[in-house]
């Protein structure tokens, strides 16, 4: 278990691409981002698996649990899923995972769409403090981080990924 | 009793008094005023009117006693208390009781049971028509000798031009005078609101400026016609004071009086549709409360009424088009009075002359004024001192005023009713 | 001169200047209806889903209080509520009975006992909404939202804003924009949330056409541009917003008959075709054919009648949505 903060993305993404590729197929395995980082990262794997299927983002705006403590979250409704969900492999793709709300957030709105075969979870960073029994089912790199502390994954103009550690803001927590 | 104000400013528009002076009352009359008392005066109470106004008991031309029929909205009882505290010491009421005034017996009723000696003088204005329903005359000569000192409709318009020259007509027979509200009914009809840009904005059916000309002028050409003494009661537009200002001219004998809302408010202070803004005549634009203001100071309206209306809670909390009409007024009379004054800067002088001496020459009756013989019918009052109108406060059992919440200048210190103390501040008030 | 302090602020907001009820458009910033016509957007989505229904609003009551009859508006208020995961309860309180027993005020306090979350109200007097909100916040209710779902002749907000949002759909930029809305103004809460909203959107020229009798006194006021000519105030028009007429206009002096009302009013493919090619032609429905639209136009190429409906749903999800979570 590493102590030290992440930075270096772009090469957790090929590592985490590497742990997938033999569960992939590449004419099935459907994967789906969540907006907006977990949708970076989706969008680098897609690439280095060689993947022929559409990629899908989902936004779990409208399917978080803290809508009635922190209200209606703004600028929300960005899923994206042209495929049938309904019988599908379905790979979660995140940057990093913390509580599991965003997971479970995620999975209820991709049932919403349909039934599908099989849902896994893919993510760059473990960052701990689990408030939900969820686990990720590929995971980079697993570290601990103080509940003061966000890590939050930016991406250039470039299109460089890379992760940063800032103080808690009161905006997104609770991934 | 015989009892000593002392130490007061007397203000006494009927003379055109305004000095330091103390007043003398004996057996319920005035007996003298100025520095020394009269011969063998001795007071058996004091009061002191230091820092205070003395005037003549207010006379207010339209309250709504509430009594027959109302109890439920406000009995006797608390309209007079909230009467004596507001210095009003004599005030007319409207025909629209349940039943309407329109049977001596009814009138006889309401003065008897008004007669007490904490009680204002109440004169009735008795119905012009049988029911207010503009069909057929009253038996106006008996009504007179029952206490009537004016006849009227209320609210309510006489449709048939030829009732309404008939009654004026028959009026005419005894001099007796005729008060009447210029409103056209059919353009008043289900109206709310002053047509305008604010009933636009919120969507509630208005009634235009011309209700109130179209009827003044069928009012002022049967006047003519007729020669009836004729009062317009509750003028509300720019335009209504000018027609009044030129009828005069033209040698025809009319008064008018407005109510202390319109001096104040306008058709913005209905806000987010509040209800105790809906009144009747509306509340107009900012043009004609100011053309109100400037009447009344010049005398081109020569008197000034509270137009009190108490309404219950559950007739006030409805949708604005919903809610009963009026707003309660006897305690604000004088501060109102006061506020207006100040703003335009007028004498006391001519501002307590439109509630004490102006309604007394319209009512006809002898009163109003300061002078040895006459009744004490005295109000003492502090302009300097203020206060913030609440509900608690308020001690009639309308709560209904768009003036809640806001702090105005006057508090009444006494209320003397034919030299009766009525009223006398308390502390703790 | 102000008068009662605390009908002063604006009772649709409350401290934190969030919306708490939607009462009226008048009063909303230009950033508060862009920020509604945004979030509507994602909602338009969810009618294309499998399940369609998110689940935001789920435990939440929604009680839809009808004092004047609607079977279409309440329809939709109501697909919005489930579309939400809402309970809905549906309450027609027939206005004579209401006058005859219970008021407003009380039918809401009885309502507030079962825990009622919001209200979506219809009354036929103006004001009664602002009646309602300032009822709960005085009760220390105002944890319970209301939606004017039409006061009088006041205002319809959801509508003004479902046209709002059918205007940018199709329009994209308001600022560019000549709107003409078209009949019974006088009567129209429709009429009177659209001209706030087209104005507060930074519309440059919104029209009203009408005969004299069915124009409020001082309508100019409210920041439009008067035509009693139909053919002059269609010209180069981008959208034309149609209003129903009611029969009861004939019965009250205002209109001598519907034939001679849609020959100088009512929408032709020829008055149509004044307008821009490319115009839209809108209508908050039920249509009267031939009394304010001719058929042809009504199922014709510009008519975006339908959507309007589709978008409703969304806008209403969209308020719905916003104020629960305030």
């Amino acid at each position: 278990m590493n102590k030290l903060p992440p930075s270096n993305a772009e090469a957790l993404c090929q590592q985490l691409a590497r742990k997938m590729q033999p569960s992939v197929d590449v004419k099935h395995t459907i994967l789906v981002g969540i907006h907006t980082g977990g949708a970076w990262v989706a969008t680098r794997l897609h690439t280095l698996l060689g993947l022929q299927t559409t990629l899908g983002v989902i936004d779990v705006s409208f399917y978080r649990d803290d809508y009635n403590q922190r209200g209606l979250h703004k600028g929300g409704g960005k899923s994206h899923l042209p495929f049938a969900t309904e019988g599908a492999h379905l790979i979660i793709v995140d940057d990093v995972l913390y509580t599991g709300r965003t997971a479970r957030a995620a999975m209820n709105e991709l049932f919403d769409y349909g039934r599908p075969d099989k849902i896994e979870l893919a993510v760059l960073v473990d960052r701990g403090g689990r408030e939900l029994p969820i686990a990720p089912t590929y995971c980079a790199q697993t570290i601990t981080l103080p509940a003061a502390q966000m890590l939050a994954l930016t991406r250039a103009e470039d299109g460089t990924l890379t992760f940063q550690l800032t103080a808690e803001s009161h905006g997104e927590t609770g991934k | 009793m015989n009892i000593h104000i002392q130490n007061g400013r007397l203000v006494d528009p009927a003379s055109h008094t305004d000095q330091l002076a103390d007043v003398f009352i004996a057996n319920g009359k005035i007996v003298g005023t100025g520095g020394t008392a009269p011969q063998d005066f001795k007071a058996e109470k004091v009061l002191d009117a230091t820092g205070c106004i003395i005037c003549p008991g207010l006379i207010d031309l339209s309250a709504r006693l509430r009594e027959p029929g109302f109890e439920y909205k406000a009995t006797l009882e608390s309209e007079m208390a909230a009467a004596a505290a507001g210095g009003v010491t004599r005030l007319a009421c409207p025909p629209d009781t349940d039943p309407v005034l329109d049977e001596p017996g009814l009138v006889e009723m309401l003065t008897h049971r008004a007669r007490l000696p904490a009680f204002a003088h109440v004169h009735p204005v008795g119905a012009l028509t049988v029911q207010l329903a503009g069909k057929q005359l009253t038996e106006m000569a008996e009504l007179h000798e029952a206490g009537c000192v004016a006849f009227g409709q209320a609210n309510q318009a006489i449709v048939d031009t030829q009732v309404l020259l008939r009654a004026m007509q028959y009026a005419a027979t005894f001099d007796f005078p005729v008060w009447l509200q210029a409103q056209d009914p059919f353009l008043a009809q289900s109206g709310v609101a002053h047509e305008g840009e604010i009933a636009a904005r919120l969507g509630l059916t208005g009634i235009p400026v011309a209700a109130e000309t179209i009827a003044l002028a069928t009012l002022l050409q049967l006047a003519r016609e007729t020669g009836v003494r004729l009062h317009v009661t509750r003028i509300s537009s720019a335009a209504g004071v000018d027609m009044i200002v030129a009828a005069r001219a033209a040698g025809i004998p009319v008064t008018c009086d407005t109510a202390v809302h319109y001096l104040h408010l306008c058709d913005h202070d209905i806000g987010f549709f509040n209800p105790h803004a809906r009144l009747d005549p509306p509340l107009r634009t900012q043009r004609d409360r100011d053309a109100l203001r400037t009447g009344l100071a010049s005398g081109a309206i020569t008197a000034l009424c509270s137009d009190h209306t108490p309404v219950d809670d559950d007739g006030k909390q409805r949708p604005f088009g919903e809610a009963e009409v009026g707003a309660t007024g006897l305690e604000l009379l004088l501060p109102l009075t006061l506020k207006w004054a100040n703003e335009m800067k007028l004498p006391l002088l001519t501002a307590l002359a439109r509630i004490t001496i102006g309604p007394a020459r319209i009512m006809g009756v002898d009163v109003g004024r300061i002078t040895p013989g006459l009744a004490a019918d005295i109000c003492v009052f502090d302009p300097s001192a203020s206060f913030q109108v609440s509900r608690n406060h308020l001690k009639s059992q309308g709560k209904n005023t768009p003036f809640l919440g806001l702090e105005l200048p006057g508090r009444v210190r006494y209320t003397l009713i034919d030299g009766y103390i009525a009223y006398a501040h308390d502390q703790t008030d | 001169m102000t008068t009662q302090t605390s009908t002063h602020r604006n009772p649709q907001l409350n401290h934190q200047g969030e919306l708490n009820h939607l009462l009226s458009i008048e009063g909303l910033s230009r950033e508060m209806l862009t920020r509604i016509l945004d979030t509507a957007l994602p909602f338009t989505e969810v009618a294309e889903r499998e399940v369609k229904k998110l689940p935001l609003l789920r435990g939440k009551s929604i009680f839809n209080l009808f004092f004047e009859n609607s079977t279409r508006t309440r329809t939709t208020f109501e697909i919005a509520a489930k579309r939400l995961s809402a309970d809905v309860i549906n309450l027609n309180i027939n206005t004579s009975s209401a006058s005859k027993g219970e008021s407003l005020l009380d039918t809401a306090d009885n309502l507030a006992a079962m825990q009622a979350d919001m209200f979506v109200v219809r009354h036929a007097a103006s004001g009664a909404p602002y009646l309602l909100a300032q009822h709960l916040a005085a009760t220390g209710q105002d944890h319970i939202h209301i939606i004017n779902a039409g006061d009088g002749r006041h205002a319809h907000p959801t509508q003004g804003l479902l046209d709002m949002y059918t205007i940018r759909h199709y329009k994209k930029d308001f600022t560019q924009l000549t709107v003409a809305i078209v009949g019974d103004v006088l009567h129209s809460r429709v009429a009177r949330s659209q001209i706030h909203a087209l104005t507060t959107l930074g519309v440059p020229e919104v029209r009203v056409i009408a005969p004299k009798t069915l124009l409020p006194s001082g309508i100019e006021r409210m920041g439009v541009r008067v035509f009693h000519d139909m053919k002059e105030g269609l010209r180069g028009v981008d959208a034309v917003m149609m209003l129903r007429l009611q029969n009861e206009r004939m019965q009250g002096a205002l209109l001598p008959s519907a034939q001679e009302y849609f020959k100088a009013y009512g929408l032709t493919l020829e008055k149509l075709a004044l307008a821009k090619p490319d115009a839209i032609v809108m209508h908050p429905g039920p249509m009267n054919r031939g009394v304010e639209i001719d058929s042809a136009v009504a199922d014709g190429g510009q008519a975006v009648i339908l959507p309007q409906v589709t978008f409703g749903i969304a806008v209403r999800m969209a308020v719905m949505a916003m104020l629960s979570g305030a």
